[in-house]
């Protein structure tokens, strides 16, 4: 087999993260079960475990119509268009869902779900706040392995433990590979860009996790060969829920911005941390949720602790300004909004909000915003 | 006793004894002692057994939308940067605790904060950013979304872990002991509290009601500060015997002839308090049935009741529980329809409710009409809307009458 270019694997991912219906469809026709995870924290290794794929609903970009009979507009897309996917029929072929509870959006979602998609199986999962004291971590795994349950009842047949460590292997190693391409992604940014960097890291959500490691290895590999990058334009750090737009991110890349980190939940919160070692792998699980930190879905004791996080990761990262991708209707994200301005004004790092859906058409004003960002940046170096 | 106080009527003891929660609280400030800042279904027990003086952030911001500084405050908060959609009760606390002038109720800026999301999680950042501005200490008490009827053993186990933990930080706070027998003490005027609270609604089940049920809302105010303390329940338990007395006088607090009786669904519109009373006075409309009746009935016999008692907040529960409540206190108090109000400032409780009116329309078989609002921020409400809204429930409520052939 020859190689493939970083251009050919570019658009081998892109052509799956645009195409989700087609990855669930070859899934099931191969005779595999699929399973949606909605955001956030699901412990997605129990699903590869029970023999079954993973396959992660954020919701997509349309027109919410049909969740109208259960949500009023004041609410995040993701959560109303996972629901009009759903009412549509586009989750059928799921053998089940995984709905975590973690924000005042998707507590009414968990019951309109259950209410109006009944030929879905649905998996409850509530995670604790409160989540390292030892009773946390005991709370943390009495829900896994109530989702445990109900996937093995769900595949007709129980996780064993060494397949649930089995699945935890592939797991890391697919966060490392997805640690590992953000850094390539950011050092070499006229190789990748801001479109192709979300479309590789979107697309492990519709595809097995060890045939993304596998291509993301290739990918890796490539970009680590390239001779160092000479970049002109600006370097950013961007943070949200989501950042999957196309028309968004072609903005950064027309403006010469190349994004040299993230603080996203559907990308590095999301694979930030492994799961660590232990005799027992449910603990094992737990305990990486109690290690989880720096995201403004999960209550944080020492308080200041995300703030200074994105501070520092920009500083780390060479971002010279941070891009806020605020998700219209995120309570979580413009509650944290005036702490996170705070300490990106105190460190001298320039930032901008720019409000999005997933029903969003028009990105005039966003565009104007985002060049007049780039100036910014453009004139500080 | 003096006589002139025997004569005082229950509503003026219970505004007495709100009162009497933030004084103690000033009291406390000027004696240097810690004043914590508490939601209002965090377990109230705890601090009252230590002896801490505590203000409820939810009724101050209640207080201030009814006095009208709810758009003023409002606005302080987002020119801090926090959005027009965030909870218009968190946007008025956060911009009072950044020391936004405010006339409306005042209280003092707090020295240690006490927090639990089984209102909502908008709860929890609500408190981190009241802790960040001050650098105090934030005691986090967390109650998992539920989505069945029971409470599980685990999470009652989650919760007493998280108990324990309260108290030892409360302890080192207040620099007193853990007292067992304080507590239990505390629990039974707690108890005593509820259950007189849920009698004094249960009598808006006679026909006419003795009272209008926006008394009830008034009456929040106690059961969310003052709980604990055995005035409170005292009072509310002289505000039944009035009630009961109304019954047999034939007479009400409903200041005109109650011709439709309904269900009010969700916190009002406190900045509007008039303007919603406005149509429903028009149409000989009282409220009969408010969630809130037995969303602050906290009764239980020990430890793992109470912990499964305070997983009972409107939206922590699921919606089989949420839809059981209503439509229990609708058959109950004899509801011809329900009003509910799509409330702005509350994502969580708003996001059950299409579902929710689907249900009481098939289980009632009573009109449902829903309306936009806020709690706090007067720029949601339409006072155009709302009325026409109303004028809509009286003539689906006047239809199904002439339809039963009348009462």
């Amino acid at each position: 087999m020859t190689m493939s270019t970083i251009g050919e694997l570019l658009d081998h991912f892109d052509v799956i993260a645009s195409n989700p219906k087609a990855q669930l469809e070859k899934y099931v026709g191969e005779g595999k079960k699929a399973i949606g995870c909605f955001p956030y924290y699901v412990p997605e290794e129990l699903v590869r475990a029970a023999g079954m794929v993973p396959f992660g609903i954020w919701g997509a970009e349309g027109t919410i119509n049909a969740a109208k009979e259960y949500f009023a507009p004041f609410y995040c897309t993701i959560a109303q268009m996972g629901l009009e996917l759903a009412l549509n029929g586009k989750l059928n072929k799921l053998s089940g869902v995984i709905m975590p509870s973690m924000c005042d959006t998707l507590r009414p979602l968990t019951q309109n779900f259950r209410a109006a998609i009944p030929q879905v199986p649905f998996i409850f999962l509530a995670h604790p706040q409160n989540r390292r004291a030892p009773y946390g971590v005991e709370y943390t795994k009495s829900q896994y392995s109530n989702v445990k349950k109900n996937l093995e009842s769900i595949a007709g047949k129980a996780i064993s433990d060494n397949s649930l460590k089995e699945a935890i292997r592939v797991y890391n190693e697919s966060r490392a590979a997805r640690r590992k391409f953000v850094k390539l992604a950011g050092q070499h940014p006229e190789s990748v860009s801001p479109v192709q960097r979300s479309a590789v890291l979107k697309s492990a959500y519709f595809m097995d996790k060890a045939e993304h490691t596998a291509l993301l290895t290739q990918l890796n590999a490539q970009l680590e060969a390239l001779p160092k990058s000479d970049w002109k334009g600006a370097k950013i750090l961007i943070s949200g829920i989501l950042a999957d737009s196309k028309n968004l991110l072609q903005i950064l890349g027309d403006n010469h911005m190349a994004v040299v980190a993230d603080d996203v939940a559907q990308q590095s919160r999301a694979f930030r941390l492994d799961v660590p070692e232990a005799d027992d792998p449910m603990t094992a699980l737990a305990l990486q949720f109690a290690g989880q930190d720096y995201d403004v879905l999960l209550y944080d004791p020492e308080l200041n602790k995300r703030p200074e996080y994105v501070v520092n990761l920009a500083k780390e990262n060479g971002a010279q300004g941070v891009v806020i991708l605020m998700m219209q209707f995120c309570d979580p994200e413009e509650m944290e909004y005036p702490s996170l301005k705070q300490a990106l004004d105190k460190a001298g790092i320039p930032s901008v909000s720019i409000g999005f859906d997933q029903q969003m058409r028009d990105f005039g004003q966003a565009r104007t915003q985002l060049q007049a960002f780039a100036d910014v940046l453009n004139a500080k170096h | 006793m003096s006589e002139n106080q025997e004569k005082k009527e229950a509503k003026v003891l219970l505004r007495e004894v709100v009162d009497r929660v933030y004084q103690n609280a000033w009291d406390a400030k000027k004696r240097g002692e810690p004043v914590g800042w508490s939601s209002s279904k965090f377990p109230a027990e705890i601090a009252e057994a230590l002896g801490l003086a505590v203000c409820y952030p939810e009724n101050q911001a209640a207080a201030i939308s009814a006095k009208h500084g709810g758009q003023r405050m409002c606005e302080h908060a987002e020119s801090l940067g926090f959005a027009n959609d965030i909870c218009g009760y968190a946007r008025i606390s956060l911009a009072y605790a950044a020391g936004a002038e405010c006339e409306e109720k005042t209280m003092p800026q707090p020295d240690f904060l006490l927090c639990c999301n089984n209102i909502c999680n908008c709860m929890t950042k609500w408190y981190e950013n009241i802790a960040r501005m001050h650098d105090i200490p934030l005691i986090m008490i967390d109650v998992p979304y539920n989505n069945t009827t029971e409470v599980s053993e685990e999470t009652v186990a989650y919760l007493k872990g998280q108990f324990q933990d309260a108290i030892k930080q409360l302890e080192k706070i207040s620099g007193r002991k853990w007292d067992e027998k304080r507590f239990e003490e505390v629990c039974q005027n707690s108890n005593r509290t509820a259950k007189a609270w849920l009698k004094a609604c249960s009598y808006c089940q006679y026909v006419p009601s003795p009272l209008s049920g926006f008394d009830l809302f008034n009456h929040m105010a106690d059961v969310v500060t003052a709980r604990s303390k055995p005035e409170t329940a005292a009072a509310f338990e002289m505000l039944a015997e009035e009630y009961e007395q109304a019954v047999k006088n034939g007479t009400s607090t409903l200041p005109y002839e109650e011709k439709y009786r309904i269900m009010f669904e969700g916190i009002p519109c406190w900045p509007e308090l008039r303007a919603l009373f406005k149509p429903l006075k028009a149409k000989g409309i009282n409220t009969t049935a408010v969630v809130y009746a037995p969303a602050f009935g906290f009764v239980y016999d020990n430890l793992d009741e109470m912990m499964r008692a305070y997983c009972k907040a409107p939206n922590s529960v699921c919606i089989e529980t949420g839809v059981d409540w209503r439509e229990g206190i609708c058959r109950e108090n004899k509801v011809d329809g329900v009003l509910v109000h799509y409330n702005r400032s509350c994502k969580p409780w708003s996001g059950y409710m299409p579902e929710m009116e689907r249900r009481f329309r098939k289980d009632l078989s009573v009109p449902v009409v829903g309306f936009d609002g806020d709690q706090a921020d007067p720029r949601n409400f339409s006072e155009a809307q709302y009325a026409t809204r109303v004028e809509g429930l009286f003539e689906l409520m006047e239809a199904n009458k002439a339809q039963s052939g009348g009462k």
